[in-house]
């Protein structure tokens, strides 16, 4: 297996996405399950072609993206300040970490209907419990990255004559940007659920979710498939695309 | 002023035997004049552990003082009172009779990898305390060019600091230490992390920069003969709580060298030093 990994160098991941495709491609086949339920990958990857090339795949992809970027806009603009505010006082920590902590674990999409009363079936009530759901998973990281922060570092800043709001700026804020990434990435994570999910709630016209509710509906199993499947890229593009920031600005993580 | 001078003769008085020429923090201020750093009616406890009892001190001006001591005396905390990183229960600290505020002090911690900023070049970094001192960009930067070349440091100071070996981390440190032009520099065991070759280099470069600048030095050291090396002043801190057992002059000529290691004056103090360690250590 070892000796396999070196010969295909950075290509040994596509070893399971090759896998996986021939199952799919067999179960086919042997039809394990009915064509209709299980098209055959090529069928989907056509799906997806079609739908992305200007077809309402592509127009749902970016509306799901517009959403899930506001809303991690908007949690990261709540939830980076008061995790800084929070983690720098542990008494303050402490007086709303069961809050947070309770929130955080509730599901987000029990909350909905709450939200759906509050503000109405609209596009801002999906984007209102998303960021509800990732600002809360920021702060929690943010805070704990502040909280961990180096404690020569501060004091350094301190004895070089920092007043106390530079030491925030300029220390606290660095010493907890690879944990504020971690809560970027999983918080990205979460608000595209929460969007996916409430694009598929009444009163939705566009979205992923909407599309793969729409052609499950529909019976367009191909369609439905190529939905879920630009979904799952969509998540995997921007866990990646926060790896890539990272990497480049938080450059001595690790170090 | 007076009184309290006077109650510090009277307490070194109690202090265990000292060396002739080599007594009370007064005698040893005396030589150059005049004290630097007053320190009067100290104390400090954590929880039920006195650390320090009404700790009275001066510290001269212009020289190199090592203080040395048994694990958990005191020292790092000493000096971290005088440069301000924690509050003292009672007592006074006067630089020149100013406020710890009102003064220019460095401080080089003895964990240079976590005082660093990373996300900061080092050049940045030596930079940084220059950002609260009203400087413009243009003077900043001069200030951290003449620091170089005083130095004659020859490292890229445009890497990162993990980019850099630990004996570069730590110079570096030191110059952001020194680019404010201290009057006093606080150095908390600046070595001890650093490989034995690379703490050799380092001691003569912090002695050829003490003889360059004059800025008053306390130099915390696990090491005896590096605090012997380098002082003109060793004080001896007892333990439990704190108190001056003995402050040692040495009186070696600068330069000193590998060849200063062997020389009678120099093993007279280290062994002097070390007799009344040893006799710190036994008696408590
Ligand atoms: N923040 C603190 N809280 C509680 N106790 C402390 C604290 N800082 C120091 N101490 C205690 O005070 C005593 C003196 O500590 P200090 O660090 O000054 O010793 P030291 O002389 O520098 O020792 P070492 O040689 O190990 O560096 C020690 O017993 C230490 O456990
Ligand atoms: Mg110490």
């Amino acid at each position: 297996m070892k000796s396999l990994s070196k010969i295909l160098g950075p290509f040994t991941p596509l070893i399971g996405v090759i896998i996986l495709l021939l199952v799919w491609q067999i179960a086919f086949w042997v039809e394990v399950v009915d064509h209709v339920l299980l098209p055959s990958p090529t069928s989907m990857f056509i799906a997806v072609w079609q739908g992305m090339s200007g077809g309402q795949l592509l127009f749902d992809f970016f509306r799901t993206i517009e959403r899930t970027a506001l809303s991690i806009l908007y949690a990261g603009i709540i939830g980076i300040p008061l995790g800084i505010i929070f983690g720098s006082s542990v008494g303050l920590y402490r007086s709303v970490e069961f809050v947070v902590d309770f929130f955080r674990s509730t599901p987000a999409s029990a909350v909905f209907p709450l939200f759906l009363a509050i503000s109405g079936p609209g596009d801002a009530t999906k984007i209102q419990v998303a960021t509800f759901g990732a600002a809360l998973v920021i702060l929690f990281n943010v805070a704990y990255g502040v909280m961990n922060a180096r404690k020569t570092r501060l004091q350094a800043a301190k004895v070089m004559g920092a007043p106390r709001f530079r030491v925030l700026t300029d220390v606290m804020l660095f010493e907890s940007l690879p944990q504020t990434f971690v809560g970027l990435r999983n918080g990205v994570s979460l608000a595209l659920i929460i969007v996916i999910v409430a694009e598929m709630f009444i009163g939705s016209v566009d979205g992923l979710g909407h599309n793969v509710l729409d052609n499950q509906m529909l019976f367009e199993m191909p369609r439905m498939y190529a939905a879920i499947f630009v979904a799952g890229a969509l998540g995997y593009s921007f866990n990646l695309l926060f790896l890539l920031i990272e990497r480049r600005y938080v450059h001595w993580s690790g170090r | 002023m007076n009184v309290s001078e006077t109650e510090q003769m009277a307490e070194d008085d109690t202090a265990p035997s000292s060396r002739a020429g080599a007594s009370s923090p007064l005698s040893a201020a005396g030589v150059t004049g005049d004290a630097h750093i007053t320190i009067r009616g100290l104390s400090k406890s954590f929880g039920d552990a006195v650390i320090y009892d009404n700790f009275d001190l001066d510290i001269p001006r212009g020289r190199f003082v090592s203080v040395f001591g048994p694990n958990g005396c005191g020292k790092s905390t000493l000096i971290n009172l005088i440069a301000g990183l924690i509050e003292p229960d009672a007592g006074t600290i006067r630089f020149d009779g100013k406020r710890l505020r009102d003064t220019n002090f460095g401080y080089v911690f003895q964990n240079y990898r976590e005082a660093l900023f990373p996300w900061m070049r080092s050049i940045d970094n030596i930079r940084y305390p220059l950002k609260f001192r009203n400087i413009s960009r243009v003077e900043q930067k001069e200030r951290v060019e003449r620091l170089v070349e005083r130095l004659g440091v020859t490292i890229d100071l445009n890497k990162y600091p993990y980019q850099m070996s630990g004996g570069q981390q730590q110079l570096v440190s030191i110059m952001r230490s020194l680019v404010i032009e201290p009057e006093v520099l606080f150095l908390d065991e600046p070595f001890s992390a650093l490989d034995y070759e690379m703490t050799l280099f380092m001691r003569d470069q912090l002695q050829a920069l003490f003889m360059d600048t004059k800025t008053t030095m306390v130099f915390v050291s696990h090491d005896l003969e590096e605090a012997v090396y380098l002082a003109d002043d060793v004080m001896l801190l007892s333990r439990g709580p704190a108190e001056v057992a003995d402050y040692v002059n040495v009186g070696i000529p600068r330069p000193r060298s590998a060849a200063t290691i062997s020389d009678d004056e120099f093993v007279r103090v280290k062994a002097h030093c070390l007799e009344v360690f040893q006799k710190l250590v036994r008696g408590t």
